[in-house]
């Protein structure tokens, strides 16, 4: 017997009988959908428009930044704009996002500055930012570990009695975001029943960007995504991830249906990955160039420029938005070869909280006199 | 003082610590209606409600998991893990992320938890019911791993525990949770990170923690029958380690014996004989030496009086050192 995937297998079918949420057509149309609409006016979507270019720039940036030496590794998200400003914008200050190592778009929504983006890639930090401070979670390398985390941080929220006032201010929601190669590991599905168990206020947000590294999504899963939700108790979508009014409408109803108290909800973003895994992947290995030919038709970036253009938008937005993402790449690049080399001396005390261990402050001494003792031998009597 | 076996102490540990502070939860699998497999949790759940001693689904990555985010939250979860042999499908998170969280924030995030194991053999259980994976926690850095081995370590030692921002693997021994001791309520604690000595001797120094010490202290009662005077230390922290007890012993009696039930090969035997040796190297009169689990998984149960360390396993370690 052959281990090859049978042809039956539907879960990348976006014909299939899954339903996928639209609201603005690859050609920049507006379409109406039964259940979800956006709310916003077209101001509100210069904005989302704004967030995605910037985060574009943010990204291609990084990735300069990487084939210059200054970061070791770049996971590039081109492709993922609107699945991450939709979900991103429709969080409340109040709300928690726990991402993996690509949500730089869901970042950026959360106010971390980009240099602070590409501290854990240059190898500066190990995390970068204060995540209680912007309400988002340190990047997860650990594939699926964050499901977890934000399960139970959406928990502490019910004990904190902070769900179900109907109260914009105070009511909160998680959401946890991972892809579709995520999918296999037991932590996320321990994630869906603990969530589904404890009525937890979480949305699970899987950006199905169709490759988990190189292995496609039928090497994880036989059934559509979003259906799996609907096995463990909770209600599963598919959006099209790379339509950013969708992802917006779609995630703003599932975060206020975590905040009112009505429990978790599972969002397949369908979408792709443009470029590679990482900046030391090579996907024309894995991936035919007419499938990124398809997708590149879909650019989410681009369907919102063609609407906004044929709403009248003047060509002085795009421009200055061009120039403000200019300065932006330019600050990106400072602030990252800004970055303070950590200090070794310095990681002995972050171990723990209570101070160091008798191991650690003895093996910090051996350290530093080694160190110390090298410099005198170096510098000439 | 009060009379108490060592599972009631833990139980009183923890509705202490419960009391103290209304932060701290409990979570495992059957911990609440039945009060945990071993009753530690006995009660809890009916006087501090549903949402504070939480009957979790059977999912120990799950347990681990959603405890960090708790944390997060600013929780402090207390978690029992039903068997040591149950821990691994949780040892992702606890490694991975629970031991690192505090690090990799640059110190913004603490991870305030209790993560308790019932452990080791003697009581006759099938496989993966017996087992000694301390080590496996203490080599992590990130984790403190502390090991009770009486009714009065266990009151205080569980308090102590949840109260420290850092997370704790607190080792229970299992075959010891009927035994009675005294229990002081009301003196100060003895430091949660100190090891102990409990009996006090001159020929030689039998280094132990948990069930092991107890196994110590009647090897010390059958030596000094045959006039040999054995000192006893209960190192009760594992991570950190704490050997200034036991350096300032060996340098008295110039030997030395490490007793644990797990097994031989890289278990703290080795890390402590090591040490020992650094520091005391001229005090010694004979090699560090080692009375452990052999170098296999654990046995079946009617094999266990062999495989674990016991009396006659302990003064044969003993005169082998004193004859050098
Ligand atoms: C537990 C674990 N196993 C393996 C890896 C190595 N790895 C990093 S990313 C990745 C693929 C993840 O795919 P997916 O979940 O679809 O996310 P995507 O990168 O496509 O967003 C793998 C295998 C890891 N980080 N964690």
């Amino acid at each position: 017997m052959s281990l090859t995937t049978p042809d039956t297998y539907m879960a990348d079918d976006p014909a299939g009988d899954f339903p996928i949420v639209q609201l603005l057509t690859p050609e920049g149309e507006r379409v109406s959908h039964p259940e979800f609409a956006y709310d916003g006016d077209d101001e509100s979507i210069r904005e989302l428009y704004r967030d995605l270019v910037l985060m574009r720039r943010v990204d291609f940036e990084a990735h300069a930044l990487q084939r210059h030496g200054e970061i070791g590794l770049w996971p590039p998200a081109q492709g993922q704009e609107a699945a991450q400003i939709g979900s991103g914008r429709a969080l409340r200050k109040q709300d928690f996002a726990f991402p993996t190592y690509r949500e730089h778009g869901v970042a950026l929504c959360r106010g971390v500055e980009p240099g602070k983006l590409v501290g854990l890639f240059r190898g500066t930090e190990l995390g970068g930012w204060d995540p209680n401070e912007h309400g988002i979670a340190l990047y997860s390398i650990v594939i699926g570990a964050q499901t977890l985390h934000a399960t139970g941080y959406a928990m502490g929220l019910t004990l904190d009695g902070a769900v179900g006032h109907n109260d914009p201010d105070r009511d909160a929601a998680v959401i946890a975001y991972f892809g579709d190669g995520a999918t296999s590991q037991g932590s996320v599905n321990e994630a869906f029943d603990w969530a589904a168990v404890f009525n937890a206020p979480v949305v699970f947000f899987c950006q199905n960007n169709q490759y988990a590294i190189s292995a496609s999504t039928d090497r994880q899963t036989r059934g559509p995504i979003a259906q799996r939700a609907g096995g463990f108790g909770f209600r599963g979508m598919r959006v099209d991830g790379n339509d950013v009014l969708a992802c917006h409408a779609v995630t703003k109803a599932a975060l206020q249906k975590a905040r009112d108290g009505e429990g978790p909800t599972l969002i397949e973003a369908y979408t792709y990955r443009m470029g590679a895994h990482t900046t030391s992947d090579d996907p024309t290995r894995y991936r035919e160039t007419a499938e990124v030919e398809t997708w590149k038709l879909k650019d989410p970036i681009e369907r919102v420029k063609r609407y906004l253009q044929v709403q009248g938008t003047p060509q002085e937005f795009f421009d200055a938005l061009d120039a403000e993402a200019e300065v932006l790449g330019k600050n990106l690049r400072e602030a990252c070869k800004a970055l303070p080399e950590p200090d070794l001396e310095a990681l002995f005390s972050m171990v723990y909280v209570d101070g160091e261990t008798p191991e650690l402050l003895e093996q910090k001494a051996a350290y530093v006199a080694f160190r110390d003792g090298l410099e005198t031998e170096g510098t000439p009597a | 003082m009060t009379k108490m076996p060592l599972s009631k102490g833990l139980n009183a540990g923890l509705r202490a610590a419960m009391e103290a502070d209304e932060k701290v939860l409990i979570m495992g699998e059957d911990v609440g209606r039945l009060g945990g497999v071993f009753r530690i949790t006995d009660g809890l759940q009916k006087d501090f409600g549903e949402s504070r001693v939480i009957d979790s689904p059977l999912s120990e990555q799950g347990i681990l998991g959603t405890a960090v985010g708790m944390a997060m939250r600013g929780y402090r979860p207390v978690l029992e893990i039903q068997f040591d042999g149950f821990v691994y499908p949780a040892y992702d998170q606890i490694v991975s992320q629970v031991a690192k969280f505090h690090f990799r924030s640059a110190g913004k995030v603490k991870m305030p938890m209790v993560i308790r194991i019932p452990f080791g053999g003697g009581i006759g259980a099938v496989e993966h019911h017996s087992e000694s994976p301390e080590g496996q926690f203490a080599l992590t850095a990130g984790l403190k791993v502390v090991a009770c081995s009486n009714a009065n370590d266990a009151y205080w030692m569980i308090q102590q525990a949840i109260a420290s921002d850092d997370p704790i693997v607190f080792m229970e021994p299992k075959r010891r949770y009927w035994d009675q001791g005294e229990v002081d309520l009301d003196h100060d604690p003895f430091p949660l990170h100190k090891s102990r000595i409990v009996r006090e001797g001159t020929d030689a120094t039998l280094i132990a923690y948990g069930p092991m010490v107890k196994t110590c202290l009647e090897s010390a009662d059958a030596a000094a029958e045959d006039g040999v005077n054995l000192e006893v230390i209960d190192l009760r922290t594992l991570s950190p380690l704490d050997l200034d007890p036991v350096y300032d012993s060996v340098r008295k009696t110039g030997h030395a014996v490490v007793v644990h039930e797990a097994a031989q090969t890289l278990g703290l035997g080795a890390e402590i004989s090591s040490r020992i040796t650094e520091t005391c190297f001229y005090s010694l009169e004979a090699p560090v030496l080692r009375v452990t689990g052999y170098d296999m998984p654990y046995p079946p149960s009617r094999t266990e009086e062999e495989f674990l360390p016991g009396l006659d396993r302990v003064l044969d370690a003993v005169d082998r050192s004193l004859e050098y």
